[in-house]
């Protein structure tokens, strides 16, 4: 049991909690998160930092969902290819939820992991929530 | 103390497991399970998770036959008649219906139709717990609606027991299926599968072109019947004749579907240019007449064009269940117990492959074997230490730690299983980066290599592109 006391040590920090972000439906059914600054984050980020974030997700989520030309050009090849074109393309959506994927790593790199925070891609929880993972706070000395 | 009790570590948590357990792991190891072979919901995947139905698909089979059977005897009997006696695009025209009905039908049945995933016990906990917060929950149980505003109307959303989540706007629990599904429809079963906000478009291009199918052979056969019966015959005579009690045959089918499928066809076009679900339709939750105040349709765009564009042409939004992904490694070890029971059904599963190796199924297993020698992927790391459950040692130990022992053979599949976004796009994925996370307090890399905690790799259904 000693062992594993020392190797715990030197991993990652234990997950103290996590928040989720849910979703915000005032305009819709349109994926949109809510840009409400969660309480228990308040120590680790500012406020300003976490809605710039989310908004940019929303944005991005507005973007893929967006009803306009290209899309509804794809919609209509589509159509009259009896839908077997999305056997060999890939679909605005799926583009733009790379680079939501992209966008959601760089945000890691950059601000939440210094924080001992994580972001989850929502697409990963169903685009329910965004969850945010706080990890325990080594540097103040947990005391385990 | 608590990190005692926090035994995540693979080759600990195989240690102190009865060997006979362990046997287990390692078989199950070898065989790296997908996500939807223990997906909650009743629902039956066939080609490794690529086509999903509903359990009870029972009249998908007679509505296949039936089209198959009269386009047959049409093809059969009448068109050499017409071909002759009228023009060759009959049977051109005939086909390219029968071909987009078939396809349409398929598409609709064995498409997701939107399927919301369940919640993960850390959310439905969190979302149990403001539950409780808001309501008084002493003397009646809390309530489990919630009211929320879109475009300044009223609309509550229900609580989920099976999923444990509160549903979102216009998405229904399918009690068949045992699924929520979002935009939720109706549960079709000459379609076999539940339709939804993905297979809606799919639904109802199939019913229009089985609309204009159906009329089409029906005016066929009269024409045919009419040019024998001018040929100085009665109708009896014309009929006994040709080749001929069938396009008799066809003819009651035909009469019989129009009926149905003209109607459903019309009542599908009123909803989509009003932008309504049937379910949405059937409650009357929209309908002006109930209540004094105006409660029309939130989700309405108040023009036909734009509601139809939006409901068919709409982007295609993306599969939310992700079928094809690998499971993680925590979630395989806890049903050590259960994996002989569980076993069986899938193995029942996996043989009823109906689809033969494609050229996409080929280029995937590429990509897995690339990736499972290539660089590290990310994981969301998810410890879930509620459960109890023993993660995964992820994709960062597969670099070289043969210190990890008999988890390096799990974490080559937790690898593998990164590629797929949905189960078309696997070829796109190449780039994976560590996780950011781990540089937070692994002052020794090579140990927190070996020794991660961290769960759900292979959940990570998207991996950057460089």
């Amino acid at each position: 049991m000693a062992e594993t006391h020392s190797l715990q040590d030197l991993q990652q920090p234990a997950v103290s909690s996590k928040v989720f972000v849910q979703r915000d439906y005032s305009s819709g059914t349109i994926c949109k998160f809510q840009t409400k600054f969660p309480s228990e984050l308040e120590s680790r980020l500012d406020k300003q930092q976490f809605e710039e974030t989310i908004q940019t997700l929303n944005n991005l989520y507005a973007e893929a969902e967006k009803l306009g030309g290209k899309s509804y050009f794809e919609g209509c090849l589509a159509c009259l290819t009896a839908y077997t074109i999305f056997l060999c393309m890939e679909t605005h959506y799926e583009k733009v939820l790379k680079k939501i994927a992209r966008y959601i790593k760089d945000q890691n790199e950059k601000i939440y992991a210094p924080r001992g925070l994580l972001l989850t891609d929502p697409i990963e929880r169903g685009l329910r929530v965004v969850e945010i993972t706080i990890f325990e706070d080594r540097s103040i000395g947990s005391g385990r | 103390m608590k990190n005692c009790e926090y035994q995540q570590i693979d080759p600990r948590a195989l240690s102190v497991l009865p060997s006979s357990a362990q046997n287990h792991t390692e078989k199950k190891a070898q065989r790296p399970r997908r996500k939807w072979e223990v997906f909650p919901g009743k629902n039956r995947f066939f080609c490794d998770g690529r086509i999903i139905l509903a359990r009870q698909n029972g009249v998908l089979p007679l509505t296949l036959s039936l089209i198959i059977v009269t386009c047959g005897l049409f093809f059969a009997f009448d068109c050499p008649f017409l071909v002759k006696h009228l023009t060759v695009f009959i049977p051109v025209i005939g086909g390219v219906l029968f071909v987009f009905v078939v396809l349409s039908l398929l598409r609709t049945s064995f498409t997701d139709p939107g399927i919301l995933p369940r919640a993960t016990p850390d959310e439905a906990a969190d979302v149990e717990k403001q539950i409780d917060t808001s309501g008084s929950s002493t003397y009646r149980p809390p309530p489990r609606t919630k009211e929320i505003l879109i475009n300044q109307q009223v609309v509550k959303l229900k609580y989920c027991f099976t999923c444990k989540t509160f549903r979102p706007p216009r998405t229904s629990h399918c009690s068949l299926c045992d699924n929520c599904v979002e935009r939720f429809d109706h549960h079709c079963p000459w379609v076999g599968n539940c339709v939804g906000k993905r297979n809606y478009r799919f639904f109802y291009s199939f019913i229009i072109s089985l609309s204009f199918l159906t009329s089409f052979i029906f005016g066929c056969v009269i024409t045919h019947i009419t040019l024998r019966t001018q040929a100085g015959k009665t109708i009896v005579q014309a009929i006994q004749e040709s080749p001929a009690r069938y396009p008799f045959l066809e003819l009651v089918v035909c009469f019989f579907s129009i009926w149905s499928i003209l109607g459903l066809s019309g009542f599908h076009t009123y909803l989509v240019a009003s932008n309504l679900t049937t379910n949405e339709d059937i409650k009357g939750s929209w309908s002006s007449k109930r209540g004094a105040e105006d409660s029309g349709n939130p989700y309405t765009y108040n023009s036909i064009i734009t509601n139809c564009c939006a409901t068919l042409c709409g982007p295609m939004p993306p599969s939310l269940i992700d079928r094809r992904g690998f499971l993680p490694h925590d979630e395989a070890i806890p049903a050590v117990s259960a994996s002989e029971i569980e076993l069986p059904p899938f193995t029942a599963k996996n043989d009823a492959h109906m689809c033969t190796p494609s050229t996409k199924d080929v280029l995937e297993r590429m990509v897995h074997s690339l990736d499972s020698q290539g660089l590290c992927s990310p994981g969301t790391p998810k410890t879930t230490p509620l459960n109890g459950e023993v993660s995964s040692a992820a994709a960062l130990s597969r670099d070289a730690s043969s210190s990890a022992g008999c988890s390096q053979q799990l974490d080559h599949q937790a690898v593998a299983a990164h590629c797929p976004l949905f189960s078309r796009s696997s070829k796109r994925d190449s780039l994976h980066s560590i996780n950011p996370a781990f540089r937070l307090a692994a002052p020794s890399p090579s140990l927190s290599r070996t020794t991660l905690i961290q769960g759900d790799a292979p959940d990570t259904g998207f991996i950057p592109l460089p």
